[in-house]
């Protein structure tokens, strides 16, 4: 038994996560969840598949063209572009949203042009803007996934297409479409999970009967109508559904690495003529459409650090706080489960995947009901957000160090256990070293999306526990929306400093 | 000495049996075709592969529970074996400290094996920076660090030319023969075999065979050996 378990130390960071994410489900179990759905219910559960099934369609869709016209031609600051481009998975959702809603917005110019020439404004709340906003922030994710696939076919296949003078079509049916046969699904449903566990989006720009998510669901019951066995019976629903989605997604995963791999250049044939106008528009128009929201909130946010709002300094402090604490906490329990799966304890490996099944909601109204008979819950909120924030990038930082732990321990494993190398002095001498470019690229990856989560936090936060998100989210429900434009210019420049720190310390501890 | 008492190694369907003994400061050359077990047979011996019958003994000390870098030996693998992000002088001190915390005393004993084998003052450099042949001296000088009875060499030098690998075996001969160390060294050509080794082991056929004196296992081979040879 022990010897199935394997070594300690993993296995009780795999009980924690199993506690964190079936356990707070349990947990909303036990509370004599209250099963008596009203119509609001029906709809918030409709609401929320539709327009998950939309996001992940049209950031798929849209993904394809864009991926392919990507992969294929060479032009100056391609890298740059792709890097850029990747910006919006990194980037705070409220800040997100404050810089679609410069663009998209009522006064915003697209709305200028469209009104312009006639036609009625469109407007930005309700399904319209939750899908903007949705596809905005997974876009990019789904173009890097399927660039991958683009990248994996081999050259010479290619090569040989050429050889045997096969005009595109041929090469996309012959070579392509079973790349995308084997990619898409996995693609679509990541990019449907996101949407599924997405809080701040419906938060900001849902609502209303019509327009409201069962993460959305779950907040009011909990936050305002203090209805506890209401929310325990909306967190399974959302819990079931999750689950079942993740474990579809996982089917489909080939192991899709965030960030690894894209500087290769193209071997990918380019057709000339219309094709290569085509793909020129479809990388402009993409760029445009991510880019522009970003130079929105510099803009917009420049004037605003005149008028930052009070309680902003200590705002930031606490979400730094929180963003490196979660970070290194995420980022050592997935080295430790990456290296002990690695070795062969397999048990391990869905487990630490489970976090994708669980939603910061879910888990954060589990542990609401597990600690507010004790405990006043804002008394935790900074420390349940540190574990929540730490479990929930859990799944990407383990499917980042799974093969490097892997290609270590192949490499170094039998040479380090028979100097006998163990412990600490393996850990500081052989592992850090090594993996130092993974491992910073994970924590800083941790850092910035701990730093940008307003989920968990919300349904805790009281006044002495407010975190830079939340504090931009109240300044735009006060239509305060200067200060909030300012105070999301320092969100982000503090998310993307955390991620460049943690990074540049990978790439400046990398091994040769 | 070195005991295999009814070794048996299996895995999936490739098997192998040992049974026999090497007196101490032996030096043992094993010879075979290719996926015979000759590594298998070292990587066993190592702590690497659990024998699924029999054991194994060092001086009638039972080394099936020893982990790997405790036992009373040292391996040289094929290739990978210094870290590439550590120094030279640093990879051949964890020869002496697994934790790399050494005395200053220490240190200078590393800086005497480097000259030693021919890497005087060389101690700082990365392994990227050496040549093939230097890595195998490196690799040999941490082994004389770890100072240990046994030598495994598993074909460490078999990406050298023909002239810098009589030179190694040379180097290995001239410092096993000092401390009195026992050799198992794994080759697929005889000529080293004849250089170097008194006894050799024919690994064949799902079995190691008991040493023989390497000149007379030659002049008359059995016939597994004489179809590996070409006879």
């Amino acid at each position: 038994m022990a010897k199935r378990l394997g070594p300690i130390g993993p296995a009780l960071i795999g009980f924690a996560v199993v506690a964190l994410t079936l356990g707070s489900a349990m947990m909303t179990a036990v509370q004599k969840p209250d099963w008596a759905f009203g119509p609001a219910d029906v709809l918030a559960l409709r609401f929320t598949l539709l327009q998950a099934s939309l996001s992940a369609v049209i950031s798929c869709a849209l993904a394809v063209p864009l991926a392919r016209a990507l992969a294929r031609r060479h032009f100056l600051g391609r890298t740059l572009l792709i890097r850029l481009m990747a910006a919006p998975f990194l980037l705070p959702v409220v800040v997100a949203i404050l810089g679609l809603l410069a663009v998209f917005g009522r006064a915003g110019p697209v709305n200028q042009i469209i009104t312009a020439i006639g036609v009625q404004p469109m407007s930005i709340f309700g399904l319209h803007g939750v899908v903007l906003a949705h596809v905005f922030l997974n876009l990019p994710l789904a173009t890097r996934m399927l660039l991958q696939g683009w990248q994996s076919i081999p050259a010479e296949r290619f090569r040989l297409a050429v050889t045997l003078d096969m005009p595109p079509s041929a090469q996309f049916r012959h070579l392509e479409i079973p790349m995308l046969r084997s990619h898409l699904p996995g693609a679509l449903s990541i990019v449907f999970l996101l949407c599924l566990t997405s809080f701040a989006v419906a938060l900001t720009l849902g609502g209303g009967p019509g327009a409201s998510t069962l993460e959305l669901a779950i907040y009011q019951a909990l936050r305002f109508e203090f209805d506890l066995g209401h929310a325990a019976a909306l967190a399974l629903v959302q819990f079931a559904l999750c689950f079942v989605v993740a474990l579809v997604a996982l089917r489909f995963d080939e192991n899709p690495k965030f960030g690894a791999g894209l500087g290769r250049e193209p071997a990918i044939p380019a057709p000339g003529g219309l094709r290569k106008i085509l793909d020129g528009l479809m990388i402009f128009c993409a760029a445009a459409f991510l880019l522009t929201p970003l130079a929105a909130v510099i803009l917009r946010g420049l004037p605003g650090l005149g008028s930052l709002p009070p309680g902003l300094a200590e705002a930031l402090v606490r979400s730094v706080l929180i963003a490196v604490a979660s970070a290194l906490l995420a980022i050592s329990a997935a080295l430790s489960l990456a290296m002990t799966v690695a070795r062969g304890t397999r048990w391990l490996e869905p487990v630490a995947m489970l976090p994708l099944a669980a939603s910061g909601l879910v888990m954060g109204t589990g542990l609401f009901l597990a600690i507010h008979p004790i405990l006043p819950p804002e008394r935790l909120a900074l420390l349940v957000t540190l574990l929540v924030n730490a479990t929930m990038a859990l799944p990407f930082l383990f499917r980042l160090l799974l093969p490097e732990a892997r290609a270590l321990l192949a490499d170094y494993g039998r040479l380090s256990d028979s100097l006998g190398l163990s412990g600490a002095a393996r850990l500081r001498l052989v592992t850090i070293p090594r993996l130092a470019r993974p491992l910073g690229f994970g924590a800083g990856l941790a850092a910035a999306l701990s730093m940008g989560d307003l989920g968990v936090i919300a349904l805790f936060a009281g006044e002495r526990s407010v975190t830079l998100p939340l504090l931009v989210q109240r300044l735009m429900g006060a239509y305060r929306m200067e200060a909030a434009a300012g105070a999301a210019l320092v969100l982000v420049a503090a998310s993307f400093a955390l991620f460049w720190l943690f990074d540049r310390w990978g790439t400046r501890h990398a091994a040769a | 000495m070195l005991r295999l008492e009814n070794v048996k190694i299996v895995q999936d369907d490739f098997h192998l049996s040992a049974d026999w003994a090497v007196p101490e400061g032996a030096r043992l050359a094993v010879i075979g075709p290719s996926g015979a077990g000759k590594s298998t047979l070292l990587m066993t011996l190592a702590g690497f592969i659990d024998p699924v019958a029999g054991r194994m003994t060092w001086n009638d000390k039972d080394l099936g529970p020893i982990p790997p870098g405790k036992r009373p030996l040292s391996i040289l693998f094929q290739d990978q074996n210094l870290f590439p992000h550590l120094t030279l002088s640093q990879n051949l001190g964890l020869g002496i400290s697994p934790r790399l915390t050494l005395s200053a005393e220490e240190w200078d004993k590393v800086h005497a094996v480097l000259g030693r084998v021919g890497l005087d003052g060389m101690g700082a450099r990365a392994p990227a920076q050496l040549s093939g042949g230097q890595l195998g001296r490196a690799a040999l000088a941490r082994a004389l660090l770890r100072n240990r009875p046994l030598l495994l060499l598993d074909e460490p030098f078999a990406a050298l030319g023909p002239a810098l690998k009589a030179e190694m075996l040379d180097l290995v001969l001239e410092t096993t023969a000092e401390t009195g160390t026992t050799v198992l060294m794994v080759t697929h050509d005889p000529n080293d075999a004849r250089r170097f080794a008194d006894l050799t082991v024919l690994v064949a056929e799902g079995v190691a065979h008991a040493p023989r004196p390497t000149a007379e296992l030659f002049a008359n081979p059995p016939p597994a050996l004489a179809a590996y040879l070409g006879q």
